[in-house]
């Protein structure tokens, strides 16, 4: 159908030069109809069109019964008689109602009439009632001369605006009584046969997206890991072992130097296990650990409170990935002396309640460099690199505490887009 | 130490006289107190401390007496502490009255009390020892990474209200009652490097070249990634805790009391258990996610957590991979293609192409998770004919799919590459 409407645009264009108004010219056809096959035309290039669209007013419910019967302040008028007697306006409600109320108020703001202690009085001997008259207005023509009328009758919702929409026509660059079949995309078929030669094809609308592939997706947690893991490869890491995400509170914490007593060990922050309970032994240097909380040692005064083994062989979900460096220094002590870099990625958990920006288990960064002579200086060389490779440079360090660290530094990145100083990590 | 019924006095900032109980009851409601009542409430004796006139002081840890307030006409005041480590009252007290005693009529004086034991040992507080520690600047510089004369860094120690004395080569440190935290010499080079300024440090490396290494089950976690990303799958990293049920009943699975590690103190019953199977995770991602065009691929390769006797820590890690296949049809065959791709990336074929060389293949087995014959296990079989249970795959029952609010049908395998290694 919209074939034979095209041709109609087509061949009215070519006998009378243009179409002044589609409306008036296709009466029957639906203007998304016209539309269609406009667009179409003109994507073609055959025809050019403008749209025009013209307002009018129809007479809402209210406004038909005002139409007919006069507008309220016009009733109420009738109403009052003349002279100065008037009419006691509690009558004018019975009469009328709740129009009384809507039409008295009108009434007294024209001076019609005036209120006379209980009743109302003409003022005026005789009115026109203007309402009526710019709603017959409206009625014969769809519209008023007066713009402050037509804003009167529909803030009194007596009016409502409509729209009707139509197009003036007129012939294209391309523009030819021949509707020729488009062709949309190249296919094996017209390779062989040849018919590309002669086809014509749609014009493409470059403007546009093109067809998501939909394919296989990798996380973007594990992205981001991947990034860290190769700058710590590119700087000469090793990657420690983590899969073992429940550990004793001996190596998660005491052979770390955190006391017994320390609030990270409190029943809120840490997970502790239920089933297994408790470590079924504690490597051969506990006792060793033991005597430095409580009597210190390697120059250490230690923290001086009784240490106790039971407390050490409690299983918790590991807090922090630091728990498995302490087990790659012990092994590394174990063989003669070499550098080394040792680095993980992993899961840790908090026993904390979940919110917006805090889950009870979440990712680790943690590096640790075993090597000679190294100093303060060193470290925040070292992390001044590999933050650069990252895309953060400017670092600037400030001291903190860590049971297990000592000097130990908060790591500061000034952020552009924030216009703030950020933490970046922990070290020491 | 007294029974709580031979306790009487008025607590501080109010006017009744109370007993002991009555004390706790009264508190049972106040903000910060109600969480330290727990602390004695249970104790046959309670600890009070009396004045010389046996008028009640203090009932530690809770509250002092009204009797004994301060008020703007105070000229004494006993400063006195009740706890149960004695190392942690000390430093507590040398604290307290160091920095109370600038105050003093006579400042930087406090007057000493003597504590009689009922055992007739006798101690005179505070302590206030002042300790000395002994390092080197060659030590000090060294941490750092500067290079100071001793002077120079006397001088800096002294912006730490430390003393220090050069002897020579020695530089002999008097660390103050206030503090406690200097536990040995790093302690001191941190203080130094606070005074020089850590944005001043030079920022020299010195480090010696080594070798990087992956971990090999990182490694090959990877492969298997890569592998199923590649056939078009997406990748889910979900919460390695949840629920017991989540785990087993909807699963259609028992719980033997041998597999699963069991959390103490949850905040929530998301948090029971660790995961023993990454299928729980990934049906409840594909849950939320009901409102995307189907079929629905999702995967994992991610840790599970198992029960261990044999290790000291009770429980092992186990690197698992999980894919699923949701969508109108549970189409089978598409896991289980998937299957063999991962299969193929890591050298190992299906019986079905191969009958030597190290293979795998499906034994159709009655597993409740799944559709009845529609469920197998993977099988390992290596070069010597022996069998390893590598996994399952399956069409999941129905049942299982309504505990996990799914209204399509999913198809899945999950196994253990561990043996891959």
């Amino acid at each position: 159908m919209s074939e034979e409407l095209k041709l109609t645009i087509l061949k009215k264009l070519d006998s009378e030069g243009s179409i002044e108004d589609t409306t008036a010219a296709f009466k029957g056809v639906s203007e998304e109809v016209v539309l269609g096959a406009l667009k179409s035309l003109e994507s073609q290039e055959k025809v050019a069109y403008v749209t025009l669209t013209t307002e009018f007013w129809t007479i809402e419910a209210e406004g038909k019964d005002q139409l007919e019967n006069g507008s309220y302040e016009a009733r109420i008028f009738e109403a009052v008689p003349a002279g100065s007697q008037g009419i006691a306006i509690k009558d004018l409600e019975a009469k009328f109602g709740k129009v009384a109320k809507l039409g008295q108020g009108k009434c007294l703001a024209n001076k019609w009439v005036k209120k006379d202690g209980d009743s109302l009085v003409r003022i005026a001997d005789s009115i026109v009632d203007q309402v009526k008259a710019g709603l017959e207005t409206v009625h014969a023509t769809g519209t008023h001369p007066s713009k402050d009328t037509i804003k009167d009758l529909k803030r009194r919702k007596l009016i409502k605006a409509n729209k009707t929409v139509s197009y003036a026509v007129s012939k294209g660059a391309q523009f030819s009584t021949e509707l020729k079949k488009q062709a949309t995309d190249l296919t094996m078929e017209m390779m062989q046969s040849g018919a590309w030669k002669s086809a014509e094809f749609k014009k493409f609308n470059f403007k546009s997206l093109g067809v998501n592939p939909n394919g296989g997706k990798l996380h973007p947690l594990m992205k981001v890991r991947e990034e860290f893991r190769q700058v710590f490869f590119e700087t000469g890491f090793e990657e420690m072992p983590t899969n073992n995400f429940v550990e004793s509170s001996f190596w998660n914490f005491d052979a770390l130097f955190v006391p017994q007593q320390h609030a990270a060990r409190d029943l809120q922050d840490t997970f502790y296990l239920k089933d297994p309970a408790v470590a079924s032994s504690l490597p051969d240097f506990w006792e060793t650990v033991k005597d430095v909380h409580e009597k210190g040692g390697y120059g250490s005064i230690g923290y001086r409170y009784p240490w106790s083994e039971d407390e050490a062989k409690r299983l918790v979900l590991r807090t922090h990935t630091t728990a498995v460096s302490a087990h790659m220094l012990n092994k590394l002590a174990q063989g003669p002396y070499r550098p080394a870099k040792y680095f993980s990625i992993d899961r840790v958990y908090r026993n904390e309640t979940v919110d917006a920006t805090h889950l009870a288990e979440f990712h680790q960064v943690e590096g640790v460099i075993a090597d000679k002579n190294m100093s303060l200086g060193s470290l925040i060389a070292f992390l001044d690199m590999f933050f650069k490779k990252m895309g953060m440079s400017d670092l600037r360090f400030k001291p903190t505490y860590n049971p297990y660290t000592e000097p130990s530094m908060e790591i500061f990145s000034y952020h552009e887009g924030l216009g703030k100083w950020l933490e970046l990590g922990n070290s020491g | 130490a007294q029974r709580p019924e031979d306790i009487q006095f008025v607590p501080l900032n109010q006017t009744e006289s109370m007993n002991g109980r009555q004390v706790i009851e009264f508190y049972e409601d106040d903000q910060h107190i109600k969480k330290f009542l727990h602390i004695i409430r249970d104790s046959p004796v309670y600890p009070v401390v009396y004045d010389a006139k046996r008028r009640v002081m203090s009932l530690p840890p809770l509250i002092n007496s009204e009797h004994s307030k301060i008020s703007l006409d105070t000229r004494n005041i006993l400063i006195e502490i009740t706890a149960t480590d004695l190392t942690k009252v000390n430093m507590t007290l040398n604290i307290l009255v160091t920095m109370f005693s600038k105050y003093c009529n006579e400042p930087f004086t406090v007057e000493p009390v003597e504590v009689v034991y009922p055992d007739g040992k006798k101690f005179v507080y505070p302590e206030l020892e002042q300790r000395l520690m002994a390092t080197t600047g060659e030590y000090l510089n060294g941490i750092v990474g500067i290079e100071k004369s001793n002077d120079e860094i006397s001088e800096l120690l002294k912006k730490m209200s430390l003393e220090a004395e050069v002897q020579g080569d020695k530089i002999n440190v008097k660390l103050p009652a206030t503090r406690p935290d200097i536990l040995q010499e790093c302690d001191i080079a941190e203080d130094l490097a606070i005074a020089f300024g850590y944005n001043r440090i030079p920022r020299v490396q010195n480090n010696e070249a080594t070798v990087a290494a992956p971990h090999p089950l990182n490694k090959l976690s990877d492969i298997v990634r890569r592998e199923i990303a590649l056939a078009g799958w997406t990748e889910a990293l979900t919460l390695s805790l949840c629920s017991h049920d989540n785990n087993f009943a909807h699963l259609r699975r028992k719980d033997n009391g041998d597999e699963v590690v069991v959390l103490e103190n949850p905040k929530s019953s998301e948090n029971q258990i660790c995961r023993t199977l990454l299928l729980p995770g990934l049906l409840k991602t594909v849950c939320e996610n009901k409102r995307y065009a189907l079929p629905l691929r999702v995967f994992e390769v991610s840790d599970v957590v198992l029960k261990n006797a044999a290790v000291e820590r009770g429980a092992q890690n186990q690197r698992h991979a999980c894919a699923l296949y949701a969508s109108n049809e549970a189409r089978f065959e598409i896991v289980q293609g998937l299957l063999d791709e991962v299969m193929k990336s890591l050298n190992v074929v299906s019986v079905v192409e191969a009958n030597k060389g190290v293979r795998y293949c499906l034994e159709e087995a009655d597993i409740p998770t799944y559709l009845p014959g529609r469920g197998a296990n993977v099988m390992l079989i290596n070069e010597d004919g022996s069998s390893l249970e590598l996994g399952t795959i399956g069409i999941l029952h129905p049942e299982v799919l309504g505990n996990f609010d799914l209204k399509t049908p999913v198809s899945a395998f999950e196994i253990n590459i561990e043996p891959f290694l």
